[in-house]
């Protein structure tokens, strides 16, 4: 499988995603610049952390403009995966291609913690090498992931089996402690309707390999390169 | 010609930041504060159109790019000459 | 034109006024003053240090850059060397602690990427005032929120350093910031000007008024008035810097230029008197093309302006075209606003008119070097004595008032603000003795450490030199690397004090000592004197940044016990020492006593047993007995690991129950290991000389520490961590 994943100027962690896909899962992997309009044929397109523009006006608020996601949504539409992780997440909201938006942490600071994510959609195709209620010990570092959408909106997302990892104690239990960053519903992670498209805050590429304390986060890359 | 945009959260959003502005100002005394919301203030300078197109182009800017619709609203105003300081 | 104002203004003195005339061979011009004395500040020029500073040992077969460039350079094999510096940035961080934090960072970043090397860690040593001061509380939500705004955006991990408080920071916090960079050895850069006729490009943000005097402002002592100074403080742009540093690695990996200096205190005129002072050469430079964000500006302004964010590049002739394309792919000038010349004077025009014509020596190189007078303080005869109180009833309250001193407490409420994971090489989170990265693509990994403490250095300062050494070593022994290089920052209060003077010899003194024992080079630093507010110093606060390689990272350990029934040895001894400890500070409100003794010989032949000992894998769990003394580290071990694990500790000993408990006896390590290892590990020890000894086993819910087969701790474990979790929150959440 060939990924490619997109610089802004501001990301941060493309390199580490970039060492996670080519070193660790051995897949061909490639940079796309945001200037470029050429996804250079990869079939998964990774939008990946850090702070894209400064993130001055709003969280991935500019990045959105930027050339290459006008080929991006195309991609998207037409069925490519498209994987949006921290400020990739908030890139894909402000393009539009997952619903909602995100404030700041509901205690006003960064947060870089482990967090544990359950599992409660292991049917798409970012998740089929988990099972249903199991719990991820996966890394998160933002200052905006506090998700939000209107009761309507999440009541739909609930409904379709949108919401893929929300926020959990280690016993997998859904507290409002362990909802660090006061996201609507505990959403730690959205998939589009069409199942393409996974936008999700914790940083699975920090969690890939056993010397950095996880390697949860690898079994989201390896359902996308499971055939 | 100066505009100045002003985006607040929506009344249906959580504010936080205003929130703490609040509770800061009451610890200091000042009671009758009754609400706090917290916002950003733009100020463009344009340049090669008129107010009339000014009228037209500002809210798109405001509504395209400086709110997030989702969650945000926002009011705008053009700034007379003695304003501008 | 020159009154005794104006050079006051500029804190010159007068001797100093009349070197600059013979020097220049004419009385200055404003800007040409304003030069002088950003150059001649002690900030810059250290000139009250320089003659000590000399003393410590700089060299060792691995070291590839000293002192002088603005970083040290260490050659850590495979093709690979570490660049490291520590900076302070303690005035401005008072003024405004965010901004001023934040651009202590960002200049840190660009002392390292500035040599070519790609900065992959930062730590920081900060001491503020105690946290019942809602002042103090909030110069430490300021200075910790603006490190993780820069650190975080620009995406270099805050891995690690230390949080510390006295009454003595209160008007004087410190924030010290260590930076490392990692670059491959035949890619290094210097601040170089050579090749007479080599355009000079401007590349960064735009210059404003701000900051300017701030190497002046750092040079002088707080009144009420400086504190009005607000307009001099930078702010920090991030993503500026994230840009510039991607674009200015890659102009220098393609070998597009030939030297490189950023612009941090002293701006525009410290770079472009010391690149071609370091060359032999001379600049010449026209203040009209410098970007300017304000109209209006001055020469005298533009010159001494320190706005950040921006960076002076001497490029080859041919290249300047390539240069600047790349410049522009990361949406940023690159200017070409002069040359390097053959005379050795630094020329600047504006208008059309010569405004500053001196030679570059004189700036950079010819500040008179001061030996201060100093003199032996009279409190330290007062504070040596030590009558020890009579001993506390409940040890176990004790311990648990000690551990959750905010010294000890755990520091996530800070450390979770910083982004300590990106660019994943963390391989020990914060918190422990050391940070470690993985080497991506090694087997081999880089520890790191910031440490020194300040009361022991106040109480005695050559013993507290050579513990600040000896510590952040011993803190690299604890996952097992070896030390390969030294930085340190100085911060002391007034020099022009004979006292201060004397505390800043001692300290070196005590620090040169152990630097040589160790065989460790220093490589760098920082002074910072005038830590002074309002007539009062702060202790004498030398804080060493040490970094050390681990053979095989495989075989890191963190402090906490890992395994029930794993023995618990202590390398080393205990001893009736109670003098300067956390324990009389928070449990008798005394700050008093001879520090703890340290044989330096001895310190080392522990630490060699912790390395030799982790590297063979003999050990579980190893942990630096240092503040709190033996029972809280004891604490520490139990909570520190992935789940809590007890332990009973039996201890024969006839001391003084609460020294051997709190005592800060040096040159002891606390380590587990399980039965199978142990005679290796103990044999191990034997042959090194080191004392080492079982003196309990993990395991079960509860801390029980016996002397002399008498219970005098037994506390649940869990109620231990509770009171060091919470104690930070708690006082930070106080309204």
């Amino acid at each position: 499988m060939k990924f490619g994943v997109v610089i802004f100027p501001g990301s941060n962690c493309d390199y580490d995603t970039f060492f996670v896909l080519k070193n660790g899962l051995r897949q061909e992997t490639v940079f796309l610049w945001h200037k470029d309009h050429d996804l250079r044929g990869v079939d998964c397109v990774v939008l990946p952390g850090g702070f894209s523009y400064g993130d001055y006006l709003r969280s991935g608020a500019i990045a959105r403009f930027s050339p290459l996601m006008q080929e991006v949504r195309e991609f998207a539409d037409r069925g490519g995966s498209v994987l949006g992780i921290c400020n990739g997440f908030q890139v894909l909201l402000e393009l539009g291609l997952l619903p909602g938006a995100m404030l700041r942490n509901k205690n006003l600071k960064f947060l870089c913690q482990y967090v544990h994510l359950r599992v409660d959609n292991p049917e798409t195709r970012f998740t089929r090498r988990t099972r249903r209620g199991q719990i991820l010990r996966i890394p998160i570092a933002h200052f905006d992931g506090h998700y939000f959408s209107p009761p309507e909106t999440l009541r739909d997302l609930e409904e379709h089996g949108q919401v893929v990892f929300r926020y959990v104690d280690e016993k997998g239990k859904p507290t409002e402690a362990a909802n660090v960053n006061g996201s609507a519903a505990g959403i730690a992670g959205l998939i589009n309707r069409r199942g393409n498209v996974l936008g999700m805050m914790p940083h699975p590429e920090r969690a890939s390999e056993a010397l950095l304390g996880s390697e949860d986060g690898r079994l989201i890359f390896e359902s996308l390169v499971q055939p | 010609m100066r505009v100045r945009i002003l985006v607040s959260f929506k009344e249906s959003v959580l504010d936080p930041q205003g929130q703490t502005v609040k509770n800061a100002l009451l610890t200091l005394g000042y009671g009758f504060v009754k609400d706090v919301r917290q916002g950003k203030v733009f100020e463009i300078a344009l340049d090669g159109i008129t107010e009339e197109q000014a009228r037209r182009a500002i809210p798109e800017i405001a509504d395209k790019v400086l709110a997030n619709p989702i969650i945000e609203k926002f009011t705008w105003e053009i700034l007379t000459e003695q304003k501008k300081v | 034109m020159i009154d005794p104002k104006l050079l006051a203004d500029h804190n010159l003195t007068l001797e100093e006024y009349k070197r600059i005339v013979s020097l220049v061979g004419r009385e200055p011009n404003i800007t040409e003053l304003g030069i002088f004395s950003l150059m001649w500040s002690e900030h810059c020029s250290y000139k009250s240090s320089r003659a000590f500073l000399k003393k410590l040992p700089t060299k060792g077969k691995h070291v590839i850059q000293g002192p002088g460039e603005n970083a040290g350079i260490i050659d850590i094999g495979g093709g690979l060397a570490v660049v490291f510096k520590i900076e302070s940035h303690n005035h401005p961080s008072f003024i405004e602690p965010f901004q001023g934090a934040a651009t202590g960072v960002g200049g840190i970043l660009r002392d390292i990427f500035t040599m070519g090397a790609r900065p992959i860690a930062l730590l920081d040593s900060l001491r503020f005032g105690p946290l019942d001061n809602p002042r103090n509380r909030a110069i430490m939500d300021g200075v910790v929120a603006g490190i993780s705004s820069y650190g975080n955006s620009i995406g270099v991990p805050t891995v690690g350093g230390e949080v510390y408080f006295d009454d003595c920071y209160s008007k004087n916090p410190l924030v010290n910031v260590f930076c490392l960079g990692l670059v491959e050895k035949d890619k290094i850069f210097y601040a170089k000007a050579e090749g007479v006729g080599n355009p000079v490009l401007y590349v960064g943000s735009k210059t404003g008024r701000d900051g300017i005097h701030g190497a002046t402002m750092a040079s002088a002592e707080f009144g009420k008035e400086t504190e009005q100074k607000r307009p001099n403080v930078q702010v920090g742009d991030p993503f500026k810097e994230k840009l510039l540093l991607e674009a200015c690695l890659e102009v220098m990996d393609k070998g597009l230029i030939v030297g490189i200096q950023d612009m941090g205190a002293a701006g525009l005129t410290c770079s472009t008197a010391e690149m071609p002072a370091k060359s032999g050469t001379g600049i010449s430079i026209n203040l009209d093309l410098v970007p300017q964000r304000e109209e209006g500006m001055t020469p005298y302004e533009i010159m001494l302006s320190e706005s950040q964010e921006r960076m002076l590049l001497v490029a080859k002739k041919e290249n300047v075209t390539e240069v600047q394309k790349i410049f522009a792919k990361w949406d940023l000038d690159a200017v070409d606003i002069g040359e390097v010349t053959a005379g050795r004077n630094l020329r600047v025009s504006f208008c059309g008119e010569t405004v500053v014509d001196v030679p570059v020596d004189a700036v950079v190189n010819l500040c008179p070097v001061y030996r201060r007078p100093s003199r032996k303080p009279a409190y330290l005869q007062a504070v040596q004595k030590l009558d020890l109180p009579p001993l506390a009833g409940d040890l176990g309250a004790a311990l648990l008032k000690v551990i959750a001193s905010p010294i000890i407490a755990d520091k996530e409420w800070v450390f979770r603000q910083y982004d300590h994971m990106v660019q994943t090489n963390t391989a020990l989170l914060p918190g422990a003795d050391a940070a470690v990265l993985r080497v991506k693509g090694q087997k081999r990994a880089l520890a790191m450490t910031l440490d020194g403490n300040a009361l022991y250095c106040y109480l005695d300062p050559r013993t507290g030199g050579a513990i600040a050494v000896a510590e952040a070593c011993r803190n690299l022994a604890c996952v097992g690397a070896r030390p390969i290089g030294v930085t340190n920052c100085l911060n002391f209060g007034n020099p022009e004090k004979p006292e201060i003077m004397w505390q800043f010899k001692k300290v070196i003194e005590g620090m040169t000592e152990a630097c040589r024992i160790f065989e460790i080079p220093v490589t760098g630093g920082n002074v910072s004197f005038y830590n002074d507010t309002e007539g009062l110093s702060i202790h004498p606060t030398p804080v060493l940044g040490i970094v050390g390689l681990i053979g095989d990272v495989d075989r890191l350990i963190g402090p906490g016990f890992k395994e029930e029934g794993d023995a618990v040895v202590l390398l080393g001894e205990n001893r009736d020492e109670l003098g300067g400890s956390e324990y009389l500070r928070a449990i008798h409100g005394l700050e008093k006593g001879r520090p703890p003794g340290i044989d330096l010989e001895r310190e080392k032949a522990v630490q060699e047993v912790c390395i030799q000992a982790i590297a063979s894998g003999l050990v579980r769990s190893a942990h630096d007995i240092s503040e709190g003394g033996l029972a809280v580290c004891a604490a520490e071990s139990c909570i520190l690991g992935r789940t809590e694990i007890g332990c009973v500790l039996d201890l024969e000993d006839k001391a003084r129950p609460d020294a051997l408990l709190f005592g800060e006896a040096q040159s002891r390590i606390l380590i587990s290991a399980s039965g199978t290892h142990l005679s290796k590990l103990l044999d191990l020890a034997a042959e090194k000389g080191v004392p080492a000894k079982v003196i309990g086993r993990a395991g079960g819910k509860e801390l029980v520490i016996r002397q002399s087969g008498r219970d005098v701790v037994r506390l649940p474990v869990h109620r231990l961590f509770l009171a060091w979790k919470n104690a930070l929150p708690e006082a930070l959440s106080v309204r």
